[in-house]
């Protein structure tokens, strides 16, 4: 491993600042679960790592009528126990529940979770079909970018040189939502997902049509995938077996997976349809409340 | 810039501890080299095993996933600490009398993350054992003695 410094700035300015004088050089460290594992495998060689946990706005957990606002920094066990957080939005804490052991929810953030980029991200589907945006810090200004356009491949992200996840905003959720994320795994926790499935709806005021649906795919492409074609197939649809059905079928050909270690592209496209189901069905559940 | 030592204050056991680590240095490899608590072990290094596992501020972490840096100002709790002067912690003598250990290599990963749970959940179900335990791998027993000794405290409480 590349020795290091490490930098524990106080501002996002500060941070901005680090993060461009070095490039790629420097990595910013949430929960360094990620982090410090791809720096002794020597993915990158860098000169500092820049701890966001002494930044009050990477840190900041708050819910009131505007939404949820995640801090880049907190750790996922803060998502799951926060009665707010368990209450309202409970497809985002069915993510944070899962990554990793309890050691590893202790330190690990959602934050880091979506900059890590990967496919099999538990944390990063919940948070496109709940709508959320990732708000960015840089030299040039802040701008936001919606999740489902965040990550562009395996480890990468639209960041660009100098920029800062600083926090995630989620909008707060309207009447007749609901959401809920699964993943396959051939163990009980601890694993990667095969394949996995995060479904939000929002049913109409009958409550038997859907007004609109989200529906993202984690492990089965170079990013997670909002597969748009099986979201829209739902809108304004009545809710029963065939619409559901169907809107799993156009989900597992949305997916792109490939064959690994961990599955093989029959085995994740079959899982795709079948979890694309179960989590219609969780998610209206949910709705109904 | 790289490699500078990082003055790092904090309570291990409940001991003030002041020293010099190297920037990108683990928790776990300061802890051992270091300070001198060679209690906690390294196993996979990369949070799969929880054989290092120490309690920092309450919660149970992998310490080979934590940089000493990160611990300036931190209440640290590790093996060393759950015995006192009067015997072993119950959980301890647990492992023992339930022989939920063997090579013993994993012991003081579960040893300090069975405490965080019992510490805030005195009385979990076997499945909250479990699943609070699933970040510790054993590779000698089978998991069953350990969740029995945990199980033993826990009714005992």
């Amino acid at each position: 491993m590349h020795p290091f410094n490490y930098v524990a700035p106080l501002t996002v300015k500060e941070a901005i600042d680090i993060l461009e004088k070095h490039g790629d050089r420097a990595r910013p460290l949430a929960g360094g679960t990620d982090l410090l594992v791809q720096a002794r495998g020597n993915k990158w060689d860098l000169d500092a790592v820049v701890d966001v946990k002494k930044i009050p706005e990477a840190m900041q957990l708050d819910v009131s009528n505007n939404g949820l606002t995640i801090g880049a920094g907190v750790p996922c066990y803060q998502i799951y126990d926060h009665e707010k957080i368990k209450s309202d939005y409970p497809g985002i804490v069915d993510g944070a529940f899962i990554i990793g052991g309890i050691q590893i929810q202790s330190r690990a953030a959602i934050g880091g979770n979506l900059c890590n980029a990967a496919p099999s991200g538990d944390a990063i589907c919940p948070l496109i079909v709940y709508g959320a945006t990732a708000n960015i810090a840089g030299p040039s200004g802040n701008r936001d970018v919606s999740v489902e356009d965040f990550c562009v491949g395996p480890g990468k992200t639209v960041l660009k040189n100098g920029e800062l996840l600083v926090s995630i905003s989620v909008p707060d959720p309207p009447s007749g939502f609901g959401a809920a994320y699964e993943r396959f795994i051939p163990r009980n926790e601890m694993d990667i997902a095969v394949a996995a499935v995060a479904v939000s709806v929002t049913l109409d005021n009958s409550g038997t049509n859907f007004e609109s649906v989200r529906i993202a795919l984690a492990s089965v492409g170079p990013t997670p995938i909002f597969a748009t074609k099986a979201s829209n197939s739902l809108q304004g649809k009545p809710i029963n077996e065939r619409s559901i059905s169907e809107a799993a079928t156009i989900a597992k050909d949305e997916s792109s997976p490939i064959s690994d270690m961990r599955g093989t592209i029959e085995h994740r496209k079959q899982l795709i349809e079948v979890i694309t189901k179960r989590m219609i069905n969780k998610a209206i559940k949910r709705a109904r409340g | 810039m790289a490699n500078t030592n990082i003055h790092i204050t904090t309570t291990i056991n409940e001991q003030p501890y002041e020293f010099l680590a190297p920037s990108y240095m683990s928790l776990l490899d300061a802890l051992r080299e270091i300070v001198g608590l060679t209690g906690t072990k390294e196993g996979c290094l990369d949070g799969n095993c929880g054989a290092c596992t120490v309690n920092v501020d309450g919660r149970i972490v992998d310490s080979c996933l934590v940089l000493a840096a990160e611990i300036d100002g931190c209440k640290v709790e590790t093996v060393e600490g759950m015995a006192s002067s009067e015997g072993l912690h119950p959980l301890q003598k647990a492992f023992l009398e339930e022989a939920a250990l063997q090579c013993g290599i994993c012991t003081p990963g579960f040893l300090v993350a069975a405490k965080g749970l019992l510490d805030n959940e005195p009385n979990p179900s076997e499945h909250r054992i479990r699943h609070w335990l699933a970040g510790n791998l054993c590779r000698c027993t089978g998991y069953d003695k350990i969740v029995k000794a945990v199980q033993k405290v826990s009714s005992e409480g």
